[in-house]
């Protein structure tokens, strides 16, 4: 974009000594044109292509129009794929922004072996996902899992845990969570170390409680960095597959189908392309929905609070 | 059937002779000519598993016998069908020979012509030894490896008959007796059943998609069909609902907790372990089963044909074949590997270390085949009996994958106390237009 302006400007005060030519930037943007062709946007004018047809492996293809998207209301998987995702991503930006913040401010403290400790709680994030699923669908086993196991020793009854379909997505999230917490957690103290320790000098001298100095100076100064870590999370969460489908493959039923899940059976389980694509691009307005909608309330959040402008 | 059968050999082989005689005046037989592709390099595509492990064990011995060079490679079944399915589509598959799963990819390869025809080769003195014949092959193989207009486009390979695995020692000790109907199954389940000891009655697959091997057993005893004449899906009738209420009461009240997420690995590993004392799958199973190092009932297990159910006995039958890709330039190479494959050595070995059942009858039916089996005689006869029981288990339509998961979903969902009727109900809906976009386009 800025290359764009800058053209005009360039060419004006070059005029009057020379004359005209064509602009010699060209050979330099012309790699990193071809490259943002090549591998953005064309592999999505031709998701969009094929989303418009009938595109089934091994049958002709023939132009539907927007025959496809009109099936995604009528498709109660589809909708209930909605449904799953939405339920599964509030949980998995929830429970780690809280849990996150909480361990930075424990971890922010100054303690023996503080990044000792620090460095074991991250070690769950550099964990692989189908690692990390295998783990726990061994724990989650209800008659010789560890987890029913923990709870037996405090007198709680077995669960079902991923095989009951009420349970199984907190269970995911509960997975998600333990593996995603320590990312928020690297966010937040950086935030923390970031902030001024006048504020909190003032405040006690004012006598502010732990919970007021927490509330009206801690979390507006690090609001900035949970919008970042919220955001992180957010589209990470939205678009989880592996941990799913390692350990459930959207069950029991279809109990834990997200939508990404179903768009992988849709495509290359019932190797139906045309429909697969449609569901790729609602899924990607989607995720540009709440992107957006995360941004807005950043803005409205800065305006409000001017100490957050300055981060 | 067999009359007809038969007769039908006999006149192949007469016209085949009258053939021959009018063209050489004598009666000589043609050889066929092993060597005639010598050099020639295949490449195969197989799913992991004992079959796969059978052919690539062997392979040397095609080696010597053709001077055909063989380069195959296993991959796990679900990768395995996607990898092929998107290769064939690309019209420019990698691999001359394909390992296809005819439950889930028979009409799919019809339909999209990708498996080369060997009605012809099968004719062929010079390609086909006299033994290969088509009447040998079993009813259940001939109807997966033709398309409508009665070309084999595959040959049948390995059977997968679904029987009844049973603990004797668990029988014993609570004096249960093995049960012949459904309905004696159930009581013997619940008798079995100690959920304080963390023993139970029965086992058998929850999870979704592998739930519909084991119910569309129960289905067609209930007298259960899948499409009706003018092919319409009819697995949410009276049939299908009786069904499913016998699936529900025995994944519920007579199974080990989760089981609405198992799949035949976790069901195993239940009865191996000695906790569930009935399973219904596959009759491939019999090798962990009865090996001491993965297996805690080494000895202790009965073999025998799933229970009858009101309307009939049968066991589900879901197959493997071998087949040519459309695209192969070594069609005839191909074809020896393919009969080779499925050939009584071959065939024979594969029973014998319980790897799988040949479709071949007289493979299965020879005294001395069946002497060199190194499983249970109790469950040789199994497979003998579920041959004669055998019935496909699976609606052969394109969207079979859909089908699975659909109607698999409606049965997990049973297992966590939703009513049968309306969940099949609930389910067709989804899928009736599913089957008609397939069938029409």
């Amino acid at each position: 974009m800025s290359v764009v302006t800058e053209a005009p400007a360039v060419a004006q005060r070059a005029a009057p000594e020379r004359e005209w030519r064509p602009p010699s930037y060209w050979p330099f943007v012309i790699p990193a044109l071809v490259v943002v062709l090549a591998v953005i946007i064309f592999p999505w004018v031709f998701t969009i292509w094929m989303s418009l047809n009938e595109w089934k492996v091994g049958s002709p293809i023939t132009f539907v129009g927007l025959a496809n998207y009109l099936r995604l209301p009528a498709d109660p998987r589809f909708v209930e794929a909605v449904g799953h995702t939405l339920v599964y991503t509030a949980l998995s930006v929830l429970l780690p922004l809280i849990l996150g913040t909480l361990a930075a401010i424990v971890f922010h403290q100054q303690f023996a072996a503080r990044g000792f400790l620090r460095g074991i709680f991250i070690m769950p994030m550099m964990a692989t996902p189908v690692a990390i699923a295998l783990v726990w669908t061994m724990m989650f086993h209800p008659q010789l899992g560890v987890l029913n196991y923990l709870l037996s020793l405090v007198g709680l009854p077995p669960q079902l845990w991923v095989f009951n379909p009420t349970t199984v997505i907190p269970s995911l999230v509960l997975v998600e969570t333990w593996q995603w917490t320590p990312l928020v957690m690297l966010i937040v103290l950086g935030g923390l170390a970031a902030i001024p320790t006048e504020p909190y000098e003032s405040a006690q001298i004012d006598g502010a409680s732990f919970w007021q100095v927490f509330r009206f100076i801690t979390l507006p100064l690090i609001m900035p960095f949970l919008f970042i870590a919220g955001m992180i999370r957010m589209i990470d969460a939205v678009k989880s597959f592996d941990i799913i489908f390692a350990i459930t493959q959207g069950g029991p039923g279809s109990a834990s189908e997200t939508i990404n899940v179903y768009l992988y059976s849709v495509a290359f389980v019932y190797y139906d392309l045309g429909y697969g694509s449609a569901i790729a691009v609602v899924f990607f307005l989607l995720i540009v929905a709440l992107a957006a909608l995360l941004l807005y309330m950043r803005k409205r959040m800065l305006w409000t609070s001017e100490l957050g402008s300055g981060a | 059937m067999p009359h007809h059968l038969i007769s039908r050999r006999q006149m192949l082989a007469g016209t085949a002779a009258t053939g021959a005689l009018a063209l050489t005046g004598s009666p000589a037989r043609a050889e066929v000519n092993w060597k005639k592709y010598s050099g020639t390099t295949l490449e195969v595509i197989l799913a992991k598993g004992p079959r796969g492990d059978n052919l690539q064990k062997y392979i040397k011995e095609f080696t010597e016998l053709t001077g055909i060079k063989v380069e195959s490679e296993q991959i796990p079944e679900q990768q395995q069908r996607q990898k092929a399915v998107i290769e064939l589509a690309s019209g420019k598959p990698s691999f001359d020979v394909i390992h296809l799963s005819y439950h889930v990819q028979k009409r799919q390869f019809e339909k999209a012509g990708w498996l080369a025809d060997m009605s012809g080769y099968m004719k062929d003195p010079t390609l086909t030894a006299p033994d290969l014949v088509e009447s040998d092959f079993s009813a259940a193989g001939l109807q997966y490896a033709k398309n409508d207009k009665g070309q084999m486009l595959s040959l049948p390979w390995s059977v997968d008959y679904f029987i009844l695995y049973y603990n004797k020692e668990l029988f014993q000790k609570k004096g249960v007796a093995v049960p012949k109907t459904l309905d004696e199954m159930v009581a013997a389940a619940e008798k079995l059943t100690d959920a304080k000891d963390g023993t139970f009655g029965f086992v058998g697959r929850g999870l979704r998609n592998a739930n519909m091997t084991l119910w569309t057993n129960f289905y067609l005893n209930y007298g259960g069909e899948f499409l009706d004449g003018k092919g319409n899906i009819l697995t949410d009738g009276p049939e299908a609902i009786a069904a499913t209420k016998l699936y529900q009461t025995l994944l519920t009240k007579v199974a080990p907790p989760g089981v609405a997420g198992f799949n035949w690995m976790e069901s195993m590993a239940s009865f191996t372990q000695g906790r569930s004392a009935m399973w219904i799958d596959g009759v491939g199973w019999a090798p962990p089963l009865e090996d001491p190092a993965a297996s805690r009932v080494v000895g202790k297990v009965g073999y025998t044909v799933v229970p009858a159910g009101p309307k009939g006995q049968y066991s589900a039958t879901y197959g493997d074949g071998i087949g040519i890709a459309a695209a192969s330039k070594n069609k005839e190479a191909a074809y020896l590997l393919c009969q080779w494959v499925v050939s009584k050595k071959q065939g024979a070995r594969l029973l014998q270390a319980g790897g799988g059942v040949p479709f071949r009858n007289s493979i299965l039916n020879d005294p001395e085949v069946q002497q060199g089996v190194k499983m249970p005689k109790e469950w040789l006869q199994s497979v003998v009996d579920s041959a004669k029981i055998s019935k496909l288990g699976l609606p052969v339509v394109i969207p079979v994958a859909e089908f699975r998961d659909i109607v698999g979903a409606a049965l997990t969902s049973t297992l966590s106390g939703a009513d049968p009727a309306t969940e099949l109900k609930k389910a067709h809906e989804q899928y009736r237009p599913i089957l008609e976009r397939s069938e029409k386009a």
